[in-house]
């Protein structure tokens, strides 16, 4: 009895932590659906900074889509910035494709010469922080002329190590005795590669990609340092300029940024797991 | 003619041929990362203006920055405190998760924050904590004195809720891996031998968890770098003085351009971070009860259990 009880109690405490961890996010939701009288009225302690405190309620009076309207029909602006999310995500993600890939598959089926060496350097950058390779990318970025285009924060994101550490380990699982069993009937290193290699190390590389998205759909660091030019910003960078008085606006702009990368969370949850555990297992 | 040969002899060797897949990846990483370093390290030995070389000047000239100084301090205190109460909390999480059902959707909710963009962060984040916001409302209804969350050292804790928020999930996670691949039967047996929840938590699992908590502590201490997106889009480049990181500074010296500066700066955090990860990385293959030789230990156990 007493177990039953502490077990109840434990299961409510995880239950009432779910719910405060995913509140935030209704809130916002239900609030992109009030229309602009209730918000300004909700909102004016906050705008005005005398008008006392703020007396949110969560759920709007008078539900209305006004607002996704205004943003998507009225607002061509966002398109542009929404496109500039779109074209640095799949920018550097279609180039991790290409690189880091066959990259992993080299770390987990070849043996060469100082190949600890370069797995330690590739594990070290991993680590690093974007302000110690800030200053390098840009030395580089600089001379390449590239400063203030959409390159200079994807050609660097390509050659992140991460997602090569992540596919590494997708890899590395495959057993011995198939790929010498597709040598035995004559594949090449090439087919190999792409016949036994991609489809068995698929949830590796999937695993990358998902976290990959997530990570650069909320880029703000690269293209605060590289990009001058306020039109090329991602949403990111762009969505907190919005101003406070149109919160409506801000409120479905933040909802409709969310719903790509809820997409692809929901679609990728596996993955996901996948990937974060993958990352965890000692070698 | 003969080179020739030789080449494409030495291309066929079985040696070679990682070389086609793993070329284009590190070429970008020299080419991006590696060979700029090395420019960085030259630029950091010399002055700016005059472009000669002046030793460790530039190094003195960071270590004597004030800005510099309130920077790192600031970093190290926010990663000493939010290290040992996400990883803690999440512990506790996970061994709670792991006995609980509906696993999957608690797990699905912790983790939802990763996929929540940094913009909607911002906006949740400025309407909770506004002077007049939601949390100072609460506080008032509850007859407390509201507080001033971004204006004072309160943004500290602003920020750290913010961090444990983002990450719960993600450590909570990576520790229920290391939970679940801890075998049931060595715990069954504990308990047939009598051991107590407290006594199976210390004595099993808790010394299973060793190389896991490693990668948690590494993986999240790269992570708390990240903080510095909500951190600045909500107080901008020069916040509350408690919250402003060494991100702040580097970002601040990359818009004036105070190259020399930034350069000395990048070598010293890199020289530190690649000191830490080596050291690591040497305590984590030192660990006795790693994985594999962890697991044929079991195995033995079990045997050795079966025969008595």
């Amino acid at each position: 009895m007493k177990r039953k009880v502490r077990c109840g109690v434990g299961m409510g405490c995880l239950i009432l932590l779910a719910a405060i961890i995913c509140a935030p996010i209704v809130l916002v939701a239900f609030g992109s659906l009030k229309d602009n009288n209730e918000l300004l009225d909700e909102l004016l302690p906050v705008l005005a900074e005398t008008a006392g405190l703020m007396d949110w309620k969560v759920l709007p009076i008078y539900p209305t889509l006004a607002h996704y309207k205004e943003l998507l029909i009225d607002t061509p602006q966002f398109y542009t910035v929404f496109f500039n999310s779109i074209q640095i995500t799949a920018g550097i993600l279609a180039g991790q494709l290409l690189v880091a890939v066959p990259a992993a598959w080299a770390f987990a089926r070849f043996e060469f010469p100082c190949k600890k060496l370069v797995f330690t350097l590739y594990v070290v950058l991993m680590l690093m922080p974007f302000q110690v390779t800030m200053l390098p990318n840009y030395l580089v970025l600089n001379r390449m002329n590239l400063i203030n285009t959409q390159l200079s924060v994807i050609l660097p994101g390509i050659f992140s190590t991460f997602p090569v550490f992540l596919m590494y380990r997708g890899f590395r699982d495959i057993p011995k005795s198939l790929i010498e069993a597709a040598k035995i009937d004559g594949a090449g290193e090439a087919a190999v590669f792409f016949k036994v290699g991609i489809p068995l190390g698929s949830s590796g590389i999937l695993s990358a990609l998902v976290l990959g998205f997530l990570d650069c759909w909320n880029m703000v660091e690269q293209p605060l340092a590289f990009l001058k030019d306020k039109s090329l910003w991602p949403l990111s960078l762009y969505l907190p300029e919005v101003d406070v008085s149109h919160a409506g606006l801000a409120f479905a702009a933040s909802v409709i940024t969310l719903i790509p990368a809820v997409f692809v969370f929901i679609m990728g949850q596996e993955y996901l797991e996948q990937g974060i555990v993958a990352a965890g297992i000692k070698e | 003619m003969k080179l020739r040969r030789r080449l494409i002899s030495i291309l066929k060797s079985k040696n070679w041929r990682f070389v086609p897949f793993l070329l284009p990846s590190l070429a970008g990483v020299s080419c991006f990362v590696i060979a700029p370093f090395g420019d960085v390290l030259v630029r950091s030995m010399k002055t700016m203006v005059t472009d000669s070389f002046c030793g460790l000047v530039n190094y003195q000239t960071v270590f004597s920055n004030e800005a510099f100084l309130l920077a790192s301090k600031n970093t190290l205190y926010f990663d000493l405190v939010c290290l040992p109460l996400l990883i803690g909390l999440s512990l506790l999480v996970a061994v709670m998760l792991s006995k609980s059902r509906l696993v999957q959707a608690l797990k699905s909710a912790y983790l939802f924050p990763l996929a929540v963009p940094t913009a909607t962060v911002v906006l949740i984040w400025k309407m909770l904590f506004e002077k007049n916001g939601i949390c100072n409302a609460g506080l008032s209804r509850l007859g407390i004195e509201p507080v001033d969350w971004m204006g004072s050292d309160w943004a500290f804790v602003v920020l750290i809720i913010s961090y444990i928020w983002k990450n719960l999930g993600y450590t909570v996670l990576l520790w229920l891996s290391g939970i679940l691949g801890i075998s049931e039967s060595i715990i069954e047996a504990a308990k047939v031998d009598g051991a107590g929840e407290a006594k199976i938590f210390f004595s099993i699992i808790l010394p299973n968890l060793k190389p896991v908590f490693y990668t948690i502590t590494v993986l999240s201490f790269l992570n708390s770098f990240k903080v510095f997106r909500e951190a600045y889009l909500v107080a901008g480049a020069y916040p509350q003085e408690s919250i402003y990181l060494l991100q702040h500074l580097f970002n601040n010296w990359f818009t004036n351009l105070e190259i020399d500066k930034m350069a000395a700066a990048a070598v010293v955090i890199a020289v530190l971070l690649s000191c830490f990860v080596l050291l690591l990385q040497k305590l984590w293959d030192n660990t006795p009860d790693d994985e594999s030789s962890g697991k044929r230990k079991k195995i033995r156990k079990r045997k050795r259990g079966i025969s008595i």
